[in-house]
């Protein structure tokens, strides 16, 4: 390295040169921004003024897609120049920590793709349907400006910092820019933060295969069907990991297909249907040895078959709402935004709508890929806008297109299978009396009807399917059979959607299990330094009990509470997931501070702000409402004083047994409220103050990498500009020339 | 047409992480010493490393 290469070209583009070229606004260039704000304009005025009869779905893809590309173009950009300020010249952790197997600098687009397969699972799909009771306006704004000023800020700014240090945690991050005690708050929180939310994904899963012979059939299969893939790819085709791809999903599809078959055959349909408790059991189990087992036999290969599903659906889907063109059911605000009572979840519009929808509008959870994966990959510093800050627009369009399919299917039929068991009965008689009883205008449904949606998408029944994920699966194959196979493969696309969202969440179930167990074993390790050898088994065995038994514990609280699990958990889940952005972003506030960037830090206070006081306000609701249907205290008070008194039932509790199951589990679920509150606090707190400190110091000491010249170069965004052309044509002339010299 | 293909052909292989070992082996036509660890040797280090430091997958 000591003899610098006088020929090689630079490896970045002149800034000037840069400025220059973006700031040049010729008529074409005028003209396709002004086309693209129209559009814009014109889908939000027909959205949100319009509204109609009916509102076309098409208008959401315009609203949605238009702001994205605003957004990214100008405000991103903003964000770039004003806090980020990456330096083309400095080379990323991939080149200068480049060993060929985690540090190496990839294509940006593949990186892109390989950011948004990390990133996007089931949450975007399901909170969105979930916060559909409130409206299509209401989540509609928040998913596309949350994930502008907020989300795509945090995914954007965590991964360029964590880049700038070699690729570290969220929680070294904290150590050392907060200090210890912000440092270990936010290692405990994240690490409580994963379980809440392994165990309510898991939840998801149980409640949309519970009594479903056809999903339990499908969903088991992809054991073995990942196990043989394993094998496969060790033993018979090291590496061949397209084509086992490929073979995975046809035997993919060719599940769904004998599902059917399946739950037709009353013997073995009988064999297939379990209740949900049992279903939970087997996902337990399920999740303890698929974390102990060796990755290549079970993550791996079901990692790539999640990873071909996300990209081939999310393409699906798109292309299904651009050539449907479905019109929209649901009232742009509904009644239960104002009062708060809605069956689906309980709580009004703010707080609620905004932990109801946290991925796909601001999703901390992102946070730990950014920080750690994706960073050691990054090839030049200024790509992490297009990965980061673009990666998550790509999540908030998935959002968009999960709460069209929830919006585009009948109101009845929604709130029939999203109101809690306890309301309906069970029945499509109690389910069609109750949802007809709620007194929405224009909402009518009948047990038949609600016995024939059942019928065409191969199920028992549709009532009480809570958790979001069916009543996608509904929305999606009402949309996906019009494009192709019709009413007859109504049935092969509700299986396909419970399918994909099934293997997202097993995936990241099994995921969130191994690294909630390494963080663990990693703290334990500092008392115990053997928990931190991989190989000690008894070590890796126990923590990861530890682990499951937790979210374990969760995901049977959930399933047996009479009061319906996801209306009571999933808030929780929101709240923790939204708590963990508002610690990633106080972490990015005093990184910056430290960075000496005060003009800009608004751009980060912003959301901080915004995120903290809805978090904190859900969760003081949680904690202290007296309102038994939000406060989870002043439910358990309730309870325990009609038990005191004597009863045998209570509310939605029919029994003196779910009446101590809801005194528990209100007990627990307002127990986990107060501790993540606190810890979010704290690492805030930390974080203000030493912002504060920089501010007042101009500055702070910089926890970065030392700076590294880098020499390689490669362009920052999906389509190279004319500057970065012609230095990419520069360094191909520079190769060949180096080829020629060599031979 | 066919270009277009074998573009999203490598596009996918990218995203699964399906030509890491051809990443290796470039990396280690630069950097390395010796000789390189063949297909399977590679992919059977890389599990091994994957077991020892678990990456998360999002919700």
């Amino acid at each position: 390295m000591s003899t610098i290469d006088e020929s090689r070209p630079p490896a970045a583009v002149d800034p000037e040169l840069l400025d220059e070229h973006e700031g040049r606004w010729t008529p074409v260039k005028i003209a396709v921004w002004g086309a693209i704000a129209l559009l814009g304009a014109l889908g939000w005025v027909m959205l949100a003024i319009v509204r109609g009869e009916s509102v076309n779905a098409i208008w959401f893809v315009f609203a949605a897609v238009c702001s994205y590309l605003i957004a990214y173009r100008f405000y991103s950009r903003f964000v770039e120049a004003r806090l980020v300020r990456p330096d083309d010249t400095r080379a990323t952790p991939a080149e200068y920590k480049a060993n060929g197997r985690d540090y190496v600098a990839t294509d940006r687009r593949v990186l892109y793709g390989h950011h948004f397969a990390a990133i996007a699972g089931a949450g975007p799909l399901v909170g969105p349907v979930l916060a559909a009771q409130m409206g299509y306006l209401p989540g509609t704004i928040w998913i596309i400006v949350g994930v502008i000023f907020a989300g795509a800020v945090q995914d954007y700014l965590v991964l360029f910092f964590s880049m700038r240090r070699g690729g570290r945690s969220l929680g070294q991050m904290a150590r050392e820019d907060l200090g210890r005690v912000g440092g270990i708050a936010a290692i405990v929180a994240t690490l409580t933060i994963m379980v809440i939310i392994t165990a309510i994904l898991a939840l998801v899963v149980v409640n949309a295969l519970g009594e479903s012979p056809w999903g339990v059939f499908s969903v088991s299969m992809t054991i073995p069907i990942a196990l043989f893939m394993g094998v496969y790819l060790r033993y018979i085709r090291p590496g061949a990991v397209m084509e086992v791809s490929i073979i995975g999903f046809v035997l993919l599809m060719a599940a769904i297909v004998a599902g059917g078959w399946v739950s037709d055959q009353p013997d073995l349909a009988d064999v297939f249907t379990l209740d949900r408790t049992t279903i939970a059991w087997a996902v337990i189990v399920y999740g303890f040895v698929a974390a102990v087992l060796p990755v290549w036999l079970l993550l791996a290969p079901r990692d790539y078959l999640s990873t071909f599903m996300k990209i081939g659906v999310v393409v699906l889907l798109a292309i299904a709402i651009v050539v449907v063109r479905p019109s929209v059911e649901a009232p742009a605000v509904s009644d239960f935004a104002r009062t708060g009572d809605g069956p689906v979840f309980a709580g009004e519009l703010f707080p609620f709508l905004f932990v109801t929808i946290a991925c796909g509008a601001l999703s901390g959870f992102h946070a730990l890929i950014a920080s750690g994966t994706t960073p050691k990959l990054v090839e030049k510093e200024r790509q992490t806008r297009f990965i980061g800050y673009g990666g998550m627009l790509m999540e908030s369009f998935v959002a968009i297109m999960a709460l069209v399919a929830a919006i585009t299917i009948d109101q009845g039929i929604y709130y029939a299978m999203n109101a809690a068991p306890s309301a309906t009965g069970g029945t499509v008689d109690g389910a069609a009396q109750f949802v007809n009883s709620l007194g929405l205008t224009g909402v009518n449904v009948s047990p038949d009807t609600l016995q024939s949606v059942a019928n065409d998408v191969g199920e028992e029944t549709i009532v009480s399917r809570t958790g979001g994920a069916p009543t996608l699966a509904v929305g999606l194959a009402t949309l996906l059979h019009q494009l192709i196979g019709g009413s007859a493969l109504m049935s092969f696309w509700y299986h396909f959607a419970i399918m994909f969202e099934a293997l997202f969440i097993l995936t990241a179930v099994d995921a969130g299990t191994r690294v909630a167990r390494f963080m663990l074993s990693d703290s334990l390790g500092n008392v115990w330094p053997r928990f931190r050898d991989p190989s000690w088994r008894v070590g890796a065995w126990g923590t990861t009990a530890v682990m499951v038994a937790a979210w374990g514990a969760i995901l049977i609280m959930g399933v047996t509470d009479p009061l319906g699990g996801i209306n009571t958990l999933f808030p929780l889940f929101g709240i923790a997931n939204q708590l963990l952005a508002a610690i990633a972003l106080a972490i990015c506030l005093t990184i910056a501070a430290k960075r000496g960037a005060v003009k800009a830090l608004w751009i980060i206070i912003v959301p901080l702000a915004f995120v903290t006081v809805v978090t904190v306000y859900g969760s003081i609701l949680k904690i202290f409402s007296d309102v038994p249907a939000i406060g989870y205290f002043a439910q358990n008070q309730a309870f325990r004083e009609a038990r005191d008194a004597g009863e045998t039932s209570f509310g939605n509790a029919a029994t003196p047994e779910a009446m101590d199951a809801v005194i528990r589990n209100t007990y627990v679920q307002g127990s986990l409220s107060v501790l993540f509150v606190v810890l979010a606090i704290i690492v805030i707190a930390t974080s203000v103050l030493r912002t504060v400190q920089a501010v007042r110091a101009g500055g702070g000491p910089s926890t970065e990498d030392e700076r590294v010249e880098s020499h390689i170069y490669a362009p920052a965004g999906l389509i190279a500009t004319r500057p970065e052309r012609e230095l990419e044509e520069q360094w191909a002339e520079h190769r060949s020339r180096e080829v020629a010299g060599r031979g | 047409m066919v270009e277009r293909v074998r573009a999203v052909g490598a596009f996918m292989r990218g995203v699964l992480g399906a030509d890491r070992y051809e990443h290796y082996l470039e990396h280690h036509r630069a950097h390395g010493c010796g000789e390189p660890m063949s297909r399977r040797e590679f992919w059977r280090d890389y599990h091994r490393w994957q077991d020892e430091n678990p990456q998360g997958r999002c919700c």
